[in-house]
């Protein structure tokens, strides 16, 4: 192991180039693994990694967690959600808060266990927090259809799923990001393969490596970064062959599109973003939480003093937000960044706080 | 202690899983009512000096849930948690109190199963139950049974194990592999629908600190590394003791299945419970034979050094990983939850 | 937005596969992964098959799945 890391880090330093390299790692759980690892200790100077918007639980806005929270509290449902969402602060409370309070919050491990419970448990309205990127869009999807042949009608989804390369074209247009590369999802490449990114290397010429998530994959890709940087290319390259294959999985986008539509969604840090998120179809509506347990509007905010949206795109280092580490820690989050298993903030706290 | 105020209206499940949310509840609103200079210590047991001899006293509550898990059940547990709380000081435990608080309804057939459990592990280290209470509560109002135990043993004169021993140069030793325990409580957790060989490392751990102590008088501190995992010990030990320490990622032995668990629910082995671990810091010169004589206790097979202090400090633990890199160690915040990102 | 497991699949019952990784053993829904048999790997992610692994590029890998995916039963 400790073989191959030389080679690469060779591989990297021979293909270095004088200016400053800007490659931003678009999935949140490539910030763990390169803060986990200590990447960052094996590469150049001149290569920065900045950490981007794929982290749908930091994306999730205030106003979603706080309208859950108010359903929750309004109806007699069971909600279920992945565990990373569990502890995120709306704006003035999270799930696991009101669990304490007696909701009826559980963590589930996979979107299947959900509808059997609700199968196995009639009497019950069971909610399902459908979010995540296109990874996890699929598994959505297949549990709503499951839920429409069945006919099983106290299942429902709050569906806040979010699409990747929607957002990834606002980063690139904005005039106060700065990126050169990209270091591109590989799980969620593996359901929409390599095609989404190519207008990024055709019509921004910045080169794209889709990478895996082991130390050595990533040290690869950004070696391939590099590379292109160098040589002056810009192309959608794939580093993690054994799972991504140019196509993608046809049967799980097929699936997605099946059960949901493109729609207009806004992005914690971001704001709205069109057509970056999805929306059940009409044969699918009656699973949809929002419209069968309404609620009173609610006043969200974002707190004060926070700067996960300009960690988010990737413009200011969680080190540089003033209330990192001071006032905002995992034991008191102000943003979801520092709360969530793979946010930007929380990733630094944890492994790079101190430097050694 | 400190002068903190306590901040929380509600008792939330963080505040039991021994995390910073733990420590808080008993740094700013436990010790505030009961500190003194032996509670403030925080150790596994107390010492308490008692006409020229030093007595180790010990309790702890068991509310596991699944009762019985792979290696283990709820009694077996509870009685060695409190033997090895006792042998963090060097004692050799004299006799130990058992209290149960029993949900009405619970199976006599499940209670003599856990009796058994406690009986097995009384005559593997000659110890005996001398005192007691039961309660029954009604349905719903306990979770089958929770178990009390409270334990005392003499130490000897001439051991000392206190973290305040810790130097520079000390050698760190590790009795096996991590996370065993709480995998194999998750293993079985129906939702998950693993399946698995893993088992609780659940054991008493008294014939292997006596023998460390036959080999060597310059062990410095003990600790048994349970909920919080490996991890949240290492880090309360260097914060205790005012030292830097080193540990080796590619040291730490882990089973291949409960990486497979963890893998799985995106869990770090560092951080998830042991019921069998202890960790010894020993003055280098000593390291050896105590690894050694640790190797010949049936507990301690798969011993390693796991790691050394460096140097005075801050209480920073630092982790080596196997690629060579660094990173520091900290207090997790509270109980891993399984994630999908 | 991206934790997902190789494993190998052992049975197959309908939509459901048996699996292997790292010695455990788990029930995942293969739908997404209609063409997955027995002993091809799968990459898991929540308790789906989200996608067929090449073992060749998987071998080709630098990655501790290589040792995985050649290991032999404990």
């Amino acid at each position: 192991m400790k073989k191959k890391i030389k080679e690469l880090v060779e591989f990297l330093n021979k293909n270095k180039t004088d200016h400053k390299i800007n490659i931003m790692e678009v999935c949140g759980t490539h910030t763990m693994a390169i803060s986990r690892y200590g990447l960052r200790q094996l590469i150049p100077e001149n290569i920065n990694l900045i950490s981007g918007p794929g982290c749908p639980v930091c994306v999730t806005s205030a106003s979603d967690i706080d309208l859950i929270i108010e359903i929750s509290r309004q109806y007699d449902v069971s909600v279920f959600t992945f565990g990373d969402m569990f502890r995120v602060p709306g704006t003035e409370s999270s799930l696991y808060n009101e669990r304490s309070r007696g909701r009826d919050i559980k963590i589930c491990y996979s979107p299947a266990d959900v509808l059997n419970f609700a199968k196995n448990n009639p009497d019950k309205k069971v909610i399902f927090i459908a979010i995540g990127f296109e990874t996890t869009i699929p598994l959505t999807s297949v549990i709503v259809k499951r839920a429409y042949k069945e006919n099983i009608d106290n299942f429902f989804i709050y569906n806040i799923h979010k699409l990747v390369p929607e957002a990834l074209e606002l980063l690139l247009v904005d005039k106060e990001v700065k990126i050169d590369a990209f270091l591109c999802p590989g799980h969620v490449s593996a359901i929409i393969g390599s095609k989404p990114y190519l207008f990024i290397a055709r019509d921004y010429h910045i080169p794209c490596v889709i990478s895996g998530f082991e130390p050595l994959d990533i040290l690869e890709s950004i070696g391939m970064i590099a590379k292109q940087v160098k040589e002056g290319r810009s192309k959608v390259e794939i580093q993690y062959k054994r799972v991504v294959r140019e196509e993608g999985n046809p049967t799980a986008v097929k699936s997605i599109y099946e059960v949901f539509e493109k729609s207009d969604s806004t992005w914690r840090g971001l704001g709205n973003i069109p057509e970056s998120g999805l929306k059940l179809k009409e044969k699918f509506l009656k699973f949809d939480a929002k419209s069968n347990f309404p609620v009173k509007e609610i006043n969200s905010s974002e707190p004060p003093g926070c700067e996960c949206g300009n960690v988010l795109k990737g413009i200011k280092k969680p080190t540089e937000c003033r209330l990192f580490s001071k006032i905002c820690k995992p034991e008191n989050p102000i943003g979801p960044c520092m709360i969530s298993s793979e946010g930007s903030c929380a990733a630094y706290y944890k492994y790079e706080k101190f430097k050694i | 202690m400190n002068n903190k105020k306590f901040k929380d209206t509600i008792i939330q499940l963080s505040h039991g899983d021994g995390g910073i949310k733990t420590g808080e509840l008993i740094n700013n609103l436990l010790l505030k009512y009961f500190g003194n200079e032996i509670l403030n210590r925080l150790e596994d047991s107390a010492v308490l000096n008692c006409s020229g001899k030093r007595i180790a006293y010990t309790t702890d509550s068991f509310v596991v849930n699944p009762i019985f898990f792979p290696g283990g059940d709820i009694g077996k547990l509870s009685v060695c948690g409190t033997i090895n709380d006792l042998v963090t000081t060097g004692c050799s435990p004299l006799a130990i109190s058992l209290s149960f608080i029993l949900e009405e309804g619970f199976l006599i057939s499940d209670f003599k199963k856990i009796l058994s459990s406690i009986k097995e592990i009384l005559y593997d280290t000659n110890l005996r139950i001398v005192t007691g209470d039961t309660k029954v509560v009604e349905k719903g109002s306990a979770d089958k049974i929770f178990i009390n135990t409270s334990g005392i043993g003499f130490i000897d004169n001439d051991i000392i194990i206190s973290p305040r021993k810790i130097k520079a140069g000390d050698k760190i030793l590790l009795n096996g592999s991590i996370a065993d325990h709480g995998t194999a409580i998750l293993s079985c957790r129906k939702e998950f629908n693993f399946k698995t060989s893993i088992v609780s490392d659940c054991a008493p751990l008294s014939s292997l600190v006596n023998d460390m102590l036959s080999v060597s008088k310059k062990i410095h501190a003990l600790r048994d590394a349970t909920r919080g995992g490996l991890a949240s010990i290492l880090f309360e030990l260097a914060r205790a003791s005012e030292t830097n320490i080193n540990i080796h990622e590619d040291k730490i032995p882990v089973k291949k299945e409960v990486h497979g668990i963890c893998e799985f629910l995106g869990l770090d082995p560092l951080y998830i419970a042991n019921e069998g671990k202890m960790v010894v810091f020993v003055d280098r010169n000593d390291a050896d034979k105590v690894l050694q004589s640790m190797k010949k206790n049936k507990y301690g097979k798969d011993s390693q050094i796991i790691g050394e202090v460096t140097e005075k400090g801050e209480g920073l633990v630092i982790l080596n990983t196997e690629l060579g890199t660094r990173r520091v160690l900290d207090l997790h915040y509270s109980e891993q939850l399984p994630r999908i990102c | 937005m991206c934790l997902a497991i190789p494993a190998k699949i052992i049975k197959i019952n309908k939509n459901i596969a048996e699996v292997e990784s790292f010695g455990v053993k788990k029930e995942v829904d293969i739908s997404l992964t209609p063409d997955a048999g027995v002993g091809n790997f799968v990459i898991v992610h929540a308790g789906f098959a989200i996608q067929i692994i090449d073992e060749e590029d998987a071998q080709a890998a630098q990655s501790y799945w290589k040792e995985y995916l050649g290991e032999k039963e404990n």
